[in-house]
């Protein structure tokens, strides 16, 4: 790879134009970098529209038949399908689609007539939102937490406890354990307090409706942040800078903190991101076991129906969220660890 | 004093020699044995296997009831001599229902590893081994193919195509071979390599085939471990799927749906609900068991 | 002189699955205010694990399980959580292997040296502050205050180690442990790093205790010379007189490794026979008779005691290099090269052939 010619000038053909493009400090470096992810959203997106778009219309029989055998009258059909621009050529509705998604216009629903998807979405979000901040509330402080208790007294009581939660809460479904929190708290709490009391096992509300869903929903996520932060704890204990720490003299809260905790926790913000993909999928399950209108619950009533407008969009906006919170985690991950490049 | 000639033959150094070698394989089947909760595991899935090969033929011989079969005069009764679990609503013998429901669990979640293989190993085998542009590509269409979260993705594909057990089976191994893509494109590209380093001195005999039979011990290990990680996962989507409503269809007896029927009563008889959900969580965790056990007794640092 | 630092048969074992491991095994040795000490062996010995028993450092699952260090009149082993706090980084200080590996990877260079300093009360947090780029410019680092900024990363493999010695001194410690200091670098950096401690060593009067397998580098700078093998010291003396006249055949061996430009290159690299015994389970009388070229009988019977073979010299042998015929001792001149030595040889090819042995 000759690049010099005798002299040491650049060969013909090296262009300068890449060093003035290179950024000069690391705040410039950093600007690049968020602008190039959030680039690179657009074309996945385009993509995961694409995909979902076709699979939809893949789909054998059309929007119009009910489960049930009652047919449409073929003028009743024909006419439903020019309403909503069906009888176009597909590329021609794929481009129309992807037009109105730009201006937030997801089209008209099929199962609730007349009424948009957007206006759905946008009825149904608070419940899944609210759900998911105060799952995520949970998750972050105790799955470390249980992570880096266990890791600092490993093969401890307290070590055996923490794993042995987290892999019941990996292992066992979430609507499984919704299904006990359901006997536990509702059905036998009612039982025991001779119908006194019991925590609700459905609906939505800013009081204890809260409680069962936002757990059930936590108790995954968590599990997976707590194994997560102790195999990152445990490997970073055996590294030769803690000793170094330790023969400096410092204090054990200091080599804790300072040395080891600073250096376990960067991969756990990795971990974050998918820890929003779980937040997605298990809201669906969630507020299908505790009947929340948010929408998961949306979303599963779609598919049943087949309400193609309503899947796209939510797949469409459920894929966003989990793209934008993974692009957070890159930029935020950038700024903890001293030793990314970013180039 | 006498003294020996220094090319006197070594003391036999048996006994305090280097520590005895072993096959990797040995060594790895002796670390899992000592892993209790691991051969916990497996003994719990030899047990279900066993289950599911013979379910049909212990009802055929009359040893359990038919799952199917309606004693609506025994609807939701708890435990008896005929039927060891009780009933469902439908009078439905609960015990060969989960004894069949192990079936489909197993069936799905084991046989979808395969596709798992095909699909995410050819990818990530072509994605590594091509590097430059081919990999690239590949590695852009694994990233968006990952962009699904995958319940939805399952359910979207689900709801194209009406539910069976094929269209199950199909759409869960479509929406989830990323990781063993990603795993075997990483082993490729470091034998890769360490390969050509060497290859560039001796005559180059197919670079592919080095490669492949480079790979193949190397990777074996992590692959088995990914691909037992998997099957709690599929597990988890079928019964998910079932309970929706969108999986398995009744009367067909998956856990999933059992445990969607055992909703409707949950009041009246909770057992319903929790003889189902425990079958799926025994089944996971041992699953989960066994992978820990592999991975534990393959990772070469554990060694003490 | 005042002796600094004094262990009396010291004793660390491991408790492991596979067995007792004995990793030092009643050693004892002493290091006197001001001096520099070398303390040689291949790995494996138990020249780290010493060292770290002295800072009280040792790993799981591995204990002290007899013997006293003494530092002064304090008795290490016996010190109290606190004491010892206070005495690590202090007192005595110790610098490891692998700089890179060594320092925290997301914390700034100047920080960690700045905690070694405000960890013990010796100085306050100003003063600390204000001591880091003139010890950083001690041990000869360019642009010390836009390097204290950096973080490890950013740092070459010699200044990293030399940023972990300024941190080893920091708090002025009466004695400074280096083990390996200079294994994990170039060999041109190698030689600074010795020089440096030298320097180090006569400039504030630090006591050096350098814990190596390399014999050069303990000509280079140490006084006296420990020798270890198995867990235990198998001869020790004065510098010069070791390397003029070593009595252990193991030390003897060691020797031979040291290149010497003025030698017509012999023939081949012969590695010294066998492997480093397990230490789990050691042969019986000397621990180094299997792999001795000169061993008798009672080798084999009888462990020897470390017995006084010369002025201020001990080694630990039935038979001693002096009483060996100098015709036998010529035979292996064919240099014999420690068994990691070999090793590491073996990892260049022109050499693989010689280095594979006979």
């Amino acid at each position: 790879m000759a690049n010099t010619a005798i002299g040491g000038r650049p060969a013909r053909g090296a262009l300068p134009v890449r060093r003035l493009l290179a950024p000069s400090s690391r705040g410039a470096a950093l600007a690049l970098f968020v602008a190039r992810r959030v680039l690179w959203m657009v074309p996945v997106l385009f993509f995961v529209i694409l995909i979902t778009f076709t699979l939809m219309h893949l789909a054998p029989g059309s929007p119009w038949d009910k489960a049930g055998g009652r047919q449409l009258s073929a003028s009743i059909v024909e006419n439903l399908n020019t309403r909503y621009g069906l009888d176009k050529p597909i590329w021609q509705q794929f481009l129309l689609y992807l037009w109105n998604v730009t201006h937030f216009d997801f089209g008209l629903s099929y199962q609730y007539q007349g009424r948009t998807v957007s206006a759905l979405l946008v009825s149904a979000w608070p419940y899944t939102a609210t759900l998911g901040v105060l799952a995520f509330c949970v998750i972050v402080p105790a799955g470390i937490g249980l992570g880096v208790v266990a890791a600092l007294r490993q093969n401890s009581r307290i070590d055996y406890i923490a794993m042995g939660f987290s892999t019941f809460g990996a292992s066992v479904p979430n609507f499984v354990v919704g299904m006990l929190f359901i006997i536990v708290f509702g059905v036998m709490l009612y039982n025991i307090t001779g119908g006194n009391y019991s925590l609700p096992v459905s609906g939505f509300g800013l009081d204890d409706h809260l409680i069962m869903p936002v757990v059930t929903l936590a108790l995954l996520p968590t599990a997976f942040i707590a194994r997560l932060t102790r195999a990152s704890t445990l490997d970073i204990l055996r590294q030769d800078y803690v000793r170094t720490a330790w023969a400096k003299g410092l204090s054990e809260r200091l080599v804790v903190l300072k040395h080891i905790l600073k250096n376990s926790l960067i991969p756990i913000v990795t971990a974050l991101g998918p820890t929003f993909a779980f937040l997605v999928t298990g809201s669906v399950i969630v507020e299908t076991v505790f009947v929340i209108p948010g929408i998961g619950r949306s979303f599963v009533e779609a598919v049943t129906s087949r309400d193609y407008p309503m899947i796209l969009a939510t797949t469409v906006l459920f894929s966003v969220v989990v793209a934008i919170a993974n692009l957070v985690v890159d930029v935020l991950y950038v700024f903890i660890d001293p030793r990314v490049r970013l180039t | 004093m006498a003294l020996p000639i220094p090319s006197a033959p070594l003391v036999q150094q048996q006994d305090w020699d280097v520590p005895e070698q072993v096959g990797l394989w040995t060594d790895v089947w002796r670390r899992f044995r000592r892993n209790r909760l691991a051969v916990a595991g497996a003994v719990i899935v030899v047990i279900l296997v066993l289950d599911a090969v013979l379910a049909g033929l212990l009802v055929q011989i009359g040893l359990i009831q038919d799952p199917i079969k309606q004693h609506v005069e025994l609807s939701a009764t708890g435990p008896s001599a005929a039927h060891l679990l009780g009933t469902d609503e439908l009078g439905r013998d609960t015990l060969s229902r989960l004894m069949f429901g192990a079936r489909i669990s197993l069936t799905i979640g084991i046989l979808v590893q395969g596709i798992y293989v095909l699909i995410g190993g050819t990818i990530g085998l072509v994605a590594g081994y091509a590097g430059g542009r081919v990999d690239n590509l590949l590695m852009r269409f694994t990233d968006i193919w990952f962009a699904f979260p995958d319940l939805l993705f399952v359910l979207v594909l689900v709801s194209v195509f009406s539910p069976s057990l094929l269209s199950i089976f199909v759409a869960i191994g479509i929406v989830n071979w990323v990781g063993l893509a990603r795993l075997v494109r990483g082993q490729v590209l470091s034998i890769k390599e360490k390969e050509f380093v060497e290859s560039a001195r001796a005559v180059g005999s197919s670079h592919f085939k080095i490669v492949l039979r480079h790979l193949v011990p190397n990777a074996l290990g992590p692959i088995i471990v990914t691909l037992t990680f998997g099957i709690p996962a599929a597990i988890f989507l079928e019964a998910a799927l079932s309970y929706i409503g969108v999986g398995i269809q009744p009367p067909t007896p998956s856990w999933g749906v059992m445990i969607q029927d055992g909703y409707q009563a949950i009041y009246a008889a909770p057992s319903q609900v929790l003889f189902p959900g425990i079958a799926i969580a025994i089944t996971m965790l041992s699953f989960s068991f066994i992978g820990d056990g592999l991975r534990d007794a393959l990772d070469p640092r554990m060694r003490r | 002189m005042a002796t600094l630092l004094r262990i009396e048969d010291l004793k660390t074992q491991f408790f492991t699955s596979r067995g007792i491991v004995q990793a030092v095994d009643g050693v004892s040795l002493h290091v006197d205010e001001g001096e520099t000490i070398g303390v040689v062996g291949e790995s494996g010995c138990g020249k780290t694990m010493t060292a770290l028993s002295v800072l009280r450092l040792v790993p799981d699952p591995g204990r002290i399980v007899g013997g006293h260090i003494w530092f002064r009149d304090r008795d290490v082993t016996t010190m109290d959580p606190d004491q010892i706090r206070e005495f690590r980084g202090n007192d005595v200080a110790m610098i490891f292997q692998d700089p890179m590996t060594s320092l925290n990877p997301v914390t700034r260079v100047g920080i960690q040296i700045e905690e070694a300093m405000t960890a013990h009360e010796r100085f306050s947090p100003k003063d600390a502050l204000g001591r880091v780029i003139p010890l950083l410019q001690r041990v000869r680092i360019p642009a010390a205050e836009r390097r204290k900024e950096d973080y490890p990363h950013q740092f070459s493999g010699g200044m990293r180690q030399r940023a972990m010695i300024a941190m080893g001194l920091a708090n002025e410690p009466s004695l400074l442990i280096a083990d390996e200091p200079t294994t994990a670098l170039d060999v041109t950096v190698q030689a600074q790093i010795i020089t440096l401690l030298k320097q180090l060593n006569r400039e504030l009067g630090t006591a050096i205790m350098l814990i190596t397998h390399n014999m050069a580098l303990v000509a280079s700078i140490c006084s006296r010379v420990v020798v270890m093998y198995a867990g235990r010291v198998v001869e020790e003396g004065p510098v010069h007189q070791i390397f003029k006249s070593p009595q252990h055949p193991y030390t003897w061996s060691l020797l031979r490794s040291v290149p010497r430009v003025d030698e017509v290159r012999r023939s081949r690299l012969v590695s010294i026979t066998g492997l480093p015994p397990d230490l789990v389970r050691l042969p019986p009388g000397c621990k180094f008779h299997p792999r001795c070229a000169f061993r008798e009988d009672r080798c084999s019977e009888e462990e020897p005691p470390l017995g006084e073979v010369d002025t201020n010299q001990v080694a630990r042998c039935w038979v001693l290099m002096r009483n060996v015929p100098q015709e036998a001792a010529r035979e292996l001149e064919a240099v014999t090269v420690p068994h990691d030595v070999a090793e590491e040889l073996k990892s260049m090819p022109d050499l693989e052939e010689a280095a594979d042995g006979s």
